[in-house]
């Protein structure tokens, strides 16, 4: 007897406009403080639009492409499965409701941030916002300074930005060539 | 207004392609344009209004929405978003799909393993610039820290964060 051939890997279903559109609805507005906890949850574990496995890959590159890492995730997911029209579908499910909800939100501020007790709560908003970008950022760069010939690269970008004031084009064509120097001797 | 609609489409849409890292990392740049060399903000409506559109649900390139109400209500709201995504956006799906091809290749292993630092370093200085402009006190820098390692080491829902720093704000401003 022969063995049974390899089970082929399951073709994700197409998804429709409609499922592309609500699937990243509901993900932006409960994405209080960032979308990409809760659009992972509904893509791997709700809706098994994804393996975690095909999610990270994808992710990763969002992540290194220019842009709002889970806009470009709507847009590349909706892309493979509708082209064109299946992008735009996820990304306005993303952004719709968000955006009239932001604008709402910062046409109080015009109107009410002027009155004292508003300026007192949003100055303690704003380094709650601060402190919750490097909380995330410590996230972030953990895994990654776990490889200590990162850290070196990652200290020269962040002085390079704060403290010597270079643009973000000026930092990058400094630094990126010595790192993908210093990785591909690694590799 | 035509021309702040075309001059918001232009920053915008070059910041696009410039945010590498996220929108986070591209923040200290977003702020240099905006407050530094046009003067349309202040550091602390920059900060206030960064705060808000963490306020908000969805993804953080609402920033851009804000800033661009804010010079042109709705409208420019919605052009800034979209000259925010849209070449990115464009040029995400046309890689992903060359990406998904060379998979296994060792020059994606080797630009992937570069880009790994320096979007470390970047996200780094986005908070480093956000720390400085909102942190103009004892109160709110400890508010910061405390959120900070909050964030870092808890699993606790970001709203409740950033409620408790406007509560903080509220009972030690008055």
């Amino acid at each position: 007897m022969t063995n049974a051939p390899p089970a082929p890997s399951p073709e994700p279903p197409r998804l429709s406009h409609a499922q592309l559109f609500t699937g990243f609805l509901s993900a932006g507005v409960i994405g209080f403080g960032g979308v990409l906890p809760v659009a992972r949850r509904m893509i791997v574990d709700e809706k098994r639009w994804m393996s975690q496995v095909a999610f990270n890959d994808l992710f990763s590159l969002c992540q290194f492409m220019p842009g709002a890492n889970i806009v470009n995730l709507a847009f590349a997911i909706g892309a493979r499965h509708q082209g064109v029209s299946g992008a735009a579908a996820a990304v306005l499910g993303l952004l719709a409701a968000p955006m009239a909800i932001v604008m709402l939100l910062g046409a109080a501020y015009a109107r009410f941030g002027t009155l004292p007790l508003a300026q007192h709560a949003l100055a303690g908003l704003a380094a709650a916002a601060a402190g919750l970008v490097l909380g995330t950022a410590l996230r972030i760069a953990g895994p990654i300074f776990a490889n200590r010939r990162n850290i070196p690269l990652s200290l020269a970008v962040f002085a390079l930005v704060v403290f010597v004031h270079l643009s973000l084009p000026v930092t990058m064509l400094i630094v990126v060539p010595v790192s993908l120097f210093l990785a591909r001797r690694a590799a | 207004m035509t021309n702040i609609l075309v001059t918001l489409t232009l920053i915008f849409g070059k910041l696009s392609l410039l945010a590498v890292g996220g929108i986070n990392s591209t923040l200290p740049e977003i702020a240099a344009e905006i407050v530094t060399s046009r003067h349309w903000l202040s550091p602390a409506q920059f900060s206030q209004l960064y705060a808000i559109s963490n306020a908000a649900p969805g993804p953080n390139v609402l920033i851009t929405t804000l800033i661009g109400a804010h010079m042109a209500g709705v409208t420019g709201g919605i052009i800034a978003t979209l000259a925010m995504i849209l070449p990115a956006g464009i040029l995400v799906v046309i890689v992903s799909q060359v990406w998904e091809t060379y998979r296994e290749a060792r020059w994606r292993r080797i630009i992937q393993a570069a880009l790994l630092p320096v979007t470390a370093g970047l996200i780094l200085a986005a908070a480093g610039v956000l720390v400085r402009q909102a942190d103009t006190g004892f109160t709110l820098t400890a508010t910061t820290l405390l959120v900070a390692i909050l964030a870092w080491r808890s699993n606790l829902h970001p709203l409740w964060l950033l409620g408790g720093g406007a509560l903080v704000g509220l009972i030690l401003g008055t």
